[in-house]
């Protein structure tokens, strides 16, 4: 690509005698004013391309290569639980089982370790076909409330969950009400697996977002329960599980942190999971699983990157080659004024 | 109005119709003698005027006036139209007969329709294909939405994403904002309508007229059509036809004050078969001459508004004693063109107020001379120039001052000018009692009437005659001038048959003619003059550009029919070998039969049968041996024949005058015209008014997709300018009307050729990009949003910030579009002054047309499509938030509608670079403001993203293949498809590569 130089002052000159040669600032600004200003005027010429090609296609496939092996070693451990963990009678009804809370909601699941797994391991639920990204959902919050608490009042967009007996609820809103509310346990063997449930949500919402002294009210106190109690004697800025909630998922399809394991984990290991499988997925027929994973600069165990830039990479390496075949089979002159259309019409015709 | 008196006895009244036909030259209005003579007396009279009925024929008027049971014929020169001024006259009394609407000026007058550009027009029509889709989304938008409840009926109360109704005690039971499935779905339709309609690009009319702004400031502070005569500067005065400049077609073009300076000069002359002015050049004579004009100048009372340089040879000549035939030759030579005229000289005694030469004026008094034709004011310039200067005139006698000596003649008659013969002859009287005619006119009526006998005669006419040839074949105008004694008897019978003649109330002109005839014989030739009509300068040049890029280029003009064809001739819109059709008709069969003619003879093929004959041509050249069909392959080689006769005729020209298109305009000739006009190089129209002018711009406007531009200055190609898609007004002598109809105003007829070439070009790519690039840039991002729709329950959600889906089109991306469709050039106007034919780009609608703009719209739909599914496949079964992703597709799409953006453009320029990279800085910066505010739900959200590389690797994968089918196939098209503009570039900055680089012979290619 080139740089051009300025070389328009003599013919324009020779044009124009009434125009002095200009210096500085003025020069600049006749130059504007005439379009004339330097500019690079990028040509794309055989080389040009063949090296655009050849030089975005190395630089792909040694990333590709290298975020496919990162996304390769993240381990990852998915159970689906939501079918299995219903009691065989109620494996027909499965709405009565989950609304009857007189029948204990246990549940144990057992995860075998197939690699070793470095701490720390990253506990996720996975919930499918949940529109957590639905219009009428995502909107029904109130961030004001959240931060400052009950001294905020409109909480019109939080309807039809904003008050109940008449109170306003703090966290007002069908996310907050929807809480997600499975607990997990992990044991191997016998030992209890030591669960970290800090420092799951995000630090900034965590200082800034959610009140410090915000404490949960009135709520869940309504006739539908549609979710976890709060504990109305920590702030909001603590309770990290709905903080996690809030950063509504972008996809129906989505994992939210659970808590992490700060021991590693060895091969053929037999983990036994204790959960209450609290929350009511079926009704509307979505799905619950338990994901393991460990962690990598990349984030979690997705190949799609890595491939995307191998193939792209060498996509890219191939158009190079064909570019360089066909210029050194069929080389076009550039820049050929003898080749302009009206020039060949009428040798043609 | 019709004209009762003037302030003359004799009832004359001088007029000027710049206003109506655009010439500037003064005209004569006659009051009847019998009106005159009784306002004059002062006697109340009452009379009745029958007249037609208002029309628009400027150039005719029939009406009779009865007084006192006696009628008087009343004709054009008996009456004043409306916009005309008085001159040289003080007072005129006239009867109105057509007033307010219904004169011929405002008949003549047309609306001035608004203006809106083609490629503005082609915008709409794609922007309706815009709503189609802006439509069709919806429709799936919302019909998803209605299967989607209809499905989930039963859960919908107690859905957590959706629950449609309260618990709580008070209003437990009432639905919260659920409308049943029917309305849900239509209120879904409508707020799928207000999330997409960004899809119909409002703000591309914003854009544009931005844009439009720039491009007029660019052309405006363009040096190079700077006029630095009248200091004028280009003026845009319509801001939204800017593209329409690099589609013209047809150009149509007045030519006084147009194509011509409408000065007149007096340039060559032949005095007693002697040739003067061959070495006369404007700048060379004048320091050759100045000893002569010292000489003058102590005689010569008068300075002259026109500065003519007189050829030193004749001034020697003429600073001779008044002896010998030659000598002799040149006083009467001069004195006839002092005389034989009817130019007023009007002395102005404020010589602060002329601009000519103020050091000399300041002494003398200004004669300003005022004529009928500007030919007559030349010659009367030059005459004055050579010492005889004409002082006075009445229309008893004129006084001219001969080298300081004033010389009065008595004028005893005068035959003017008349179209019969050609020629003008004054009969006057000298102090010392000889009596001459002398005569002036067109070489063809002058040689047939000098005398015959004379042997030394023979030679100075034959010299004469071939300086005349020479003369007019550099496109000059020709006068020849003789003159004759008069015998005691010849005068008395002539002043006899004068006197008869004009005051004969029937048939006054032939009688006029008959006693013209008496005396306009026997002449002695004294010499000829050339006068040149002055063309503009670079008019040829500019005409030949213009027609090299494909513009036919027609003139307009009010004038005669020989002054156009000269003109022509003189400005090479005329070429010696075109074929000159010439159609001149009275009624409306005679115009036809002529149109048929001139199509017959020239095999002119009419529009709706043209297909016909081509496959029929085409059917000949490939079947030609194998099928002999007997009478219709006859039909056919015939035909075939004639088309290639045709051909050989060579370019055509079509000369038509006024009167015929009275004919063809308003009856169903016009698609002859059409045909036959659109077959022709060259379409000359003479004698045309106003009106007309409008109408065959209408012509051409209304049977092609061409478009037109007009250029003139005067206030009669007002209607003309209007009526064009562009209209052009010249800056001149005849005031402001052209100026204020028109689009744009530049100084110059040649500024023209760079409007239209370079402006025009750059213009038309520019906003044929822009607009490209807005329905892709809105439409990517609405499609990005579509998709995702679909994957939240078709519930309209957007992951977008609201703020970001404001600002995307407003602040994100539109100023590198403004920048790149102001500044962007793809060829220096050197090389479009240099290739012309480079402007057919715009003829082939190149930069905008239906197939790139499917194009554009299968790049945008891959180009959404990887936008949102390469962060999709990403952060698949990943605790991704909505905010994230929204904010990762905010930054990914500006960033590729900027690098797409990026790869068009031709040219950076530094502040190309600010806007672009500027743009998406600062679409960064507004996204931490965003996400820095803590009662947003998005707060903190680019803070925590950029931590991750997962985020820069899905963008750069994102730009990457979003933008390589693009790439792709930009270098497919130029290595095997290049167009003009791309070799043209190429050769351009290669060439430019290779001087900077050194002289290296080799292309540089590989």
């Amino acid at each position: 690509m080139e740089i051009d130089e300025v070389s328009t002052s003599s013919a324009n000159a020779a044009e124009i005698p009434s125009v002095p040669v200009r210096r500085g600032r003025s020069k600049a600004i006749y130059q504007f004013t005439q379009q004339n200003l330097p500019a690079c005027k990028p040509v794309l010429t055989p080389t040009w391309v063949i090296t655009i090609f050849f030089a975005v296609g190395t630089i792909f496939i040694p990333i590709g290569l290298f975020s496919l092996q990162v996304s390769q070693s993240v381990l990852e451990i998915v159970d689906r639980y939501d079918a299995e963990c219903v009691p065989p009678s109620f494996r027909s009804n499965k709405l009565a089982y989950i609304k009857d809370s007189s029948i204990p909601k246990n549940c144990s699941r057992y995860l075998k370790v197939n690699k070793d797994m470095k701490a720390p391991i990253y506990i996720y639920y996975q919930l499918d076909n949940y529109y957590q990204n639905h219009r009428r959902y995502v909107k029904s919050r109130s961030d004001k409330q959240l931060l400052y608490g009950l001294k905020y009042n409109d909480t019109s967009t939080c309807s039809p969950e904003d008050a109940t007996n008449g109170l306003p609820i703090v966290p007002c809103g069908l996310i907050a009400w929807s809480l997600f509310n499975d607990t997990y346990s992990f044991f191997r063997g016998t030992d209890a697996l030591k669960v970290n449930r800090k420092n799951i949500a995000w630090e900034s919402d965590r200082n800034h977002k959610f009140g410090k002294h915000v404490y949960p009210f009135n709520f869940q106190n309504g006739s539908l329960i549609g979710g976890a109690h709060l504990d109305p004697t920590i702030p909001l800025s603590d309770q990290e599980d709905l903080i996690v909630w809030m950063r509504t998922a972008a996809l129906p399809s989505f994992r939210k942190l659970y808590g992490r394991i700060e021991e590693d984990l060895h091969a053929n290991d037999i983990l036994e999971v204790k959960l209450l499988n609290n929350y009511n997925t079926y009704s509307f027929g979505g799905r619950k699983k338990l994901v393991l994973s460990t962690s990598s600069w990349l984030g979690g165990h997705n190949n799609f990157i890595g491939i995307a830039y191998i193939s792209i990479g060498s996509f890219f390496i191939f158009i190079a080659l064909v570019f360089m075949l066909l210029h050194v089979k069929n080389p076009r002159p550039y820049g050929d004024t003898t080749n302009l259309s009206w020039t060949w019409k009428g040798i043609s015709s | 109005m019709v004209l009762l008196s003037t302030s003359d006895p004799s009832g004359i009244a001088y007029i000027q119709t710049m206003n109506l036909d655009g010439e500037s030259n003064l005209k004569t209005r006659y009051a009847r003698q019998e009106t005159n003579k009784l306002v004059l007396d002062g006697t109340i009279f009452s009379g009745v005027i029958t007249c037609e009925q208002p029309n628009r024929n400027i150039y005719e008027f029939t009406a009779n006036l009865e007084i006192k049971g006696q009628r008087f014929p009343l004709s054009q020169s008996n009456i004043i139209l409306r916009g005309c001024q008085l001159k040289n006259t003080e007072s005129a009394i006239g009867i109105v007969v057509y007033a307010g609407q219904e004169t011929k000026a405002m008949l003549n007058s047309a609306m001035s329709p608004a203006k809106r550009s083609r490629l503005e027009t082609y915008m709409n029509r794609e922007t309706l294909w815009l709503s189609v889709f802006l439509l069709i989304m919806c429709l799936v938008v919302a019909i998803g939405m209605g299967l989607w409840l209809n499905r989930h009926k039963s859960q919908l109360d107690t859905l957590p994403y959706y629950r449609k109704i309260y618990f709580e005690k008070k209003k437990f039971g009432k639905k919260y904002k659920y409308y049943g499935i029917p309305m849900e779905t239509f209120f879904s339709f409508l707020s799928s309508i207000i999330v997409f309609q960004i899809m119909i690009p409002i703000s591309l009319y914003i854009t544009m007229e931005l844009v439009r702004l720039g491009q007029s400031y660019f052309m405006i502070g363009d040096r190079h059509m700077y006029d630095s005569n009248s200091k004028s500067r280009f003026q845009c005065r319509s801001l939204n036809i800017n593209e329409d400049l690099g589609q013209i077609r047809y150009v149509f073009s007045d030519k006084t004050g147009t194509l011509t300076e409408n000065k007149m000069e007096f340039r060559k002359a032949s005095v007693w078969g002697k040739h003067y002015g061959s070495t006369l050049s404007v700048d060379g004579s004048r320091d050759t001459n100045i000893g002569a004009e010292d000489v003058l100048e102590g005689r010569r009372k008068w300075k002259l508004k026109s500065e003519i340089t007189p050829d030193f040879e004749l001034l020697k000549l003429l600073h001779k004693d008044l002896s010998g035939e030659e000598r002799i030759a040149a006083h009467e030579f001069f004195l006839t063109l002092a005389a034989c005229n009817t130019v007023v000289p009007i002395p102005t005694q404020s010589p602060s107020s002329s601009d000519t030469d103020t050091t000399l004026g300041a002494s003398y008094g200004i004669i300003n001379y005022q004529g009928e034709s500007p030919d007559e004011q030349a010659l009367v310039s030059a005459a004055s120039a050579y010492g005889y200067t004409l002082f006075e005139r009445t229309s008893g006698h004129i006084v001219v001052d001969v080298n300081g000596e004033k010389l009065r003649l008595d004028v005893l008659g005068l035959h003017e000018f008349d179209s019969v013969r050609k020629r003008m002859s004054v009969v006057i009287r000298f102090p010392n009692d000889t009596v001459k005619v002398l005569v002036k006119g067109a070489d063809t009526s002058m040689f047939s009437i000098l005398k015959k006998d004379h042997p030394d005669d023979d030679h100075t006419k034959h010299a004469t005659q071939s300086h005349l040839n020479e003369y007019s074949s550099e496109g000059l105008r020709t006068l020849v001038v003789a003159s004759r004694d008069l015998t005691g008897e010849e005068l008395v019978e002539w002043q006899c048959m004068y006197e008869d003649a004009s005051t004969s109330l029937t048939d006054r002109s032939i009688k006029l003619r008959q006693t013209a005839a008496l005396i306009e014989c026997d002449l002695t030739l004294l010499g000829a003059t050339a006068i040149e009509d002055k063309l503009q300068e670079g008019v040829p040049e500019a005409i030949e550009s213009l027609r090299q890029a494909g513009i036919k280029v027609w003139v307009l003009t009010g004038d005669k029919q020989e002054t156009a064809i000269s003109i022509g001739l003189s400005c090479k819109l005329l070429t010696a070998d075109m074929e000159q059709i010439i159609i001149n008709g009275n009624s409306e069969s005679e115009c036809r039969k002529l149109l048929c003619d001139a199509k017959a003879k020239f095999c002119v093929k009419s529009a709706n049968s043209s297909d016909q004959i081509a496959k029929w041509i085409k059917n000949t050249e490939s079947d030609y041996l194998e099928i002999p069909l007997g009478t219709k392959l006859s039909s056919l080689q015939q035909q075939h024949a004639g088309q290639e006769e045709g051909a050989s005729f060579g370019p055509l020209a079509l000369i038509i005058d006024g009167n015929s298109l009275v004919y063809i305009l308003e009856k169903d000739l016009e698609s002859e015209l059409f045909d036959l006009a659109t077959s022709c190089r060259v379409v000359l129209c003479c004698r045309v008014a106003p009106l007309q002018k409008a109408g065959i711009v209408d012509l051409i406007k209304c049977r092609s997709d061409d478009m037109t531009l007009a250029i003139g200055d005067g206030a009669n190609d007002v209607s003309m300018i209007q009526m064009a898609d562009v209209g052009v007004g010249i800056c001149g002598q005849e005031g402001r009307q052209a100026v204020m109809a028109s689009d744009f105003a530049m100084g110059q007829f040649r500024f023209l050729k760079r409007l239209l070439l370079v402006h025009g070009h750059w213009n038309y790519q520019r906003i044929g990009y822009l607009v490209l690039y807005n329905f892709y840039r809105n439409a990517v991002f609405v499609l990005m949003l579509f998709w995702y729709i679909l994957f939240t329950a078709f519930s309209t959600t957007s992951a977008l910030t609201d703020w970001s889906s404001v600002f995307y089109s407003v602040l994100y991306t539109s100023l590198p579009t403004i920048v790149v469709g102001i500044m962007d050039k793809d060829l220096s106007h050197k090389t479009l002054l240099k290739y012309p034919k480079l402007y057919a780009a715009g003829h082939r609608q190149e930069s905008y047309n239906m197939s790139l703009f499917w194009i554009t719209m299968l790049d945008m739909l891959w180009q959404s499509l990887v936008l949102f599914y390469v962060p999709l496949f990403t952060y698949r079964n990943s605790s991704i938030d909505i905010w994230s992703m929204g904010s990762l597709w905010t930054i990914a799409v500006v960033i590729l509608v900027n690098m797409h953006l990026a790869m068009d453009i031709q040219r950076w320029v530094f502040i190309t670079h600010m806007s672009l990279w500027g743009s998406i800085i600062v679409t960064y910066g507004c996204m931490v403001v965003l996400d820095s505010i803590p009662v947003f739900p998005n707060y903190g959200t680019i803070f925590h993203l950029a931590k991750s590389p997962a985020y820069w690797l899905s963008i750069l994968l994102i730009i990457v293949v979003g933008l390589l089918p693009r790439f792709v196939l930009k270098v497919l098209q130029q290595i095997f498809w290049p167009s003009d503009i791309q070799i043209a570039r190429e050769a351009e900055i290669l060439r430019k590569r290779r001087r900077f680089f050194g002289p290296k012979p080799d292309q540089i290619s590989s």
